[in-house]
């Protein structure tokens, strides 16, 4: 059995970043599990799922071209790799505010306590560097009624900080 | 009966109307019936996805998790949808899709024609999650996935239902 890794690549966002990297893994005999690439503020993030055959092959060596050539940083981390176990998230959350620091705690501090669990998650800072804009998406599993959430981030609001809760009503055909 | 799944070709194919209504049919919906409700949380499911290229699918969100306006069973035989209004986007999986879901954006509310399995004539309006269904399923007649459709997650191009 293929061990994984997780590899997590950073870097300045340059064009054909990602046909770089993903052709020495495949190169190199490796296949890629779940993925999630993003420019986060100019530089670009990876994480992949990597399975490496057990030939005791160094990725790192692998990578090193490529690494030199786009001034990227790695980090390697070995994994139980999970395939094939999606969680289903039935509930999805768009928050934004003026930018203030803590937003990202004061919210998830309210979803942990109700026992929701973040399947995915993402903020992006919008507006202006005068008057930034700051959104995130959030889905997740709960048990609890959707109303019952609502009623635990009412009080954010006094903060100044829009929400939205949506049910993600999965229809399987 | 067993469920196709992808990257089995007979998904991808266009299947046929029916032209006879007796009791072979009959039977072969009841079946089909049968491996919907055995599947986990089908709502609905197309002849082809059991590999007989005929268009018949079969709807009932009659017991869907949440409450939602209704036809119950709904057989629906060489199906036409003769309108559509609205759009929205919707969280879909698919029973030949195991472990993956995604958004797609579909008609809210459609009219449609059909046979039922004794090749009597019917209508129905549906909207919302059975509409979303019927579209779902009538796609597969047409050997199209809801993969074929998919819209971004973290982009969506319209504002979900809201909860109330
Ligand atoms: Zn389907």
């Amino acid at each position: 059995m293929a061990e994984w890794s997780m590899l997590t690549l950073v870097g300045e966002d340059r064009p054909g970043i990602v046909a770089a990297v993903t052709e020495v893994l495949f190169a190199s005999g490796c296949n890629l599990g779940e993925t999630a690439m993003v420019r986060l503020g100019g530089n670009f993030s990876m994480m992949l799922m990597v399975s490496r055959p057990t030939d005791g092959c160094a990725l790192d060596e692998k990578l090193s071209s490529v690494m030199e050539r786009f001034g990227l940083q790695l980090h390697q981390s070995a994994i139980i790799g999970e395939l094939h176990s999606h969680l289903q998230p039935n509930l999805q959350l768009v928050v934004y505010g003026a930018d203030r620091a803590g937003i990202v705690a004061s919210v998830t501090a309210k979803l942990a306590e109700a026992g929701f669990h973040i399947l995915d998650l993402r903020t992006d800072v919008g507006g202006s560097s005068r008057d930034p804009i700051y959104v995130m998406e959030i889905e997740g599993y709960a048990d609890q009624e959707a109303a019952e959430l609502e009623q635990r981030l009412e009080p954010l609001r006094q903060q100044g900080v829009e929400w939205r809760l949506s049910t993600i009503d999965l229809m399987v055909g | 009966m067993q469920i196709l799944t992808y990257p089995d070709p007979q998904l991808k194919h266009e299947s046929l109307p029916v032209e006879r209504f007796d009791t072979e049919l009959q039977a072969f919906i009841q079946e089909l019936e049968e491996t919907m409700r055995a599947g986990p949380g089908g709502v609905g499911i197309a002849a082809p996805q059991v590999g007989r290229l005929q268009r018949i699918v079969i709807v009932d969100v009659s017991s869907a998790r949440k409450p939602v306006p209704n036809h119950g069973r709904m057989v629906l035989v060489n199906p036409e949808i003769t309108q559509w209004k609205g759009m929205a986007v919707g969280r879909e999986g698919c029973m030949s899709v195991p472990d993956y879901t995604g958004n797609v954006i579909r008609a809210e509310a459609i009219t449609l024609t059909a046979k039922n399995e004794f090749g009597e004539h019917q209508e129905f309006q549906c909207e919302g999650y059975e509409a979303r269904a019927v579209q779902h399923e009538l796609d597969h007649l047409d050997g199209l996935l809801f993969l074929d459709r998919l819209v971004s997650r973290h982009r969506d191009l319209f504002r979900r239902k809201v909860y109330q």
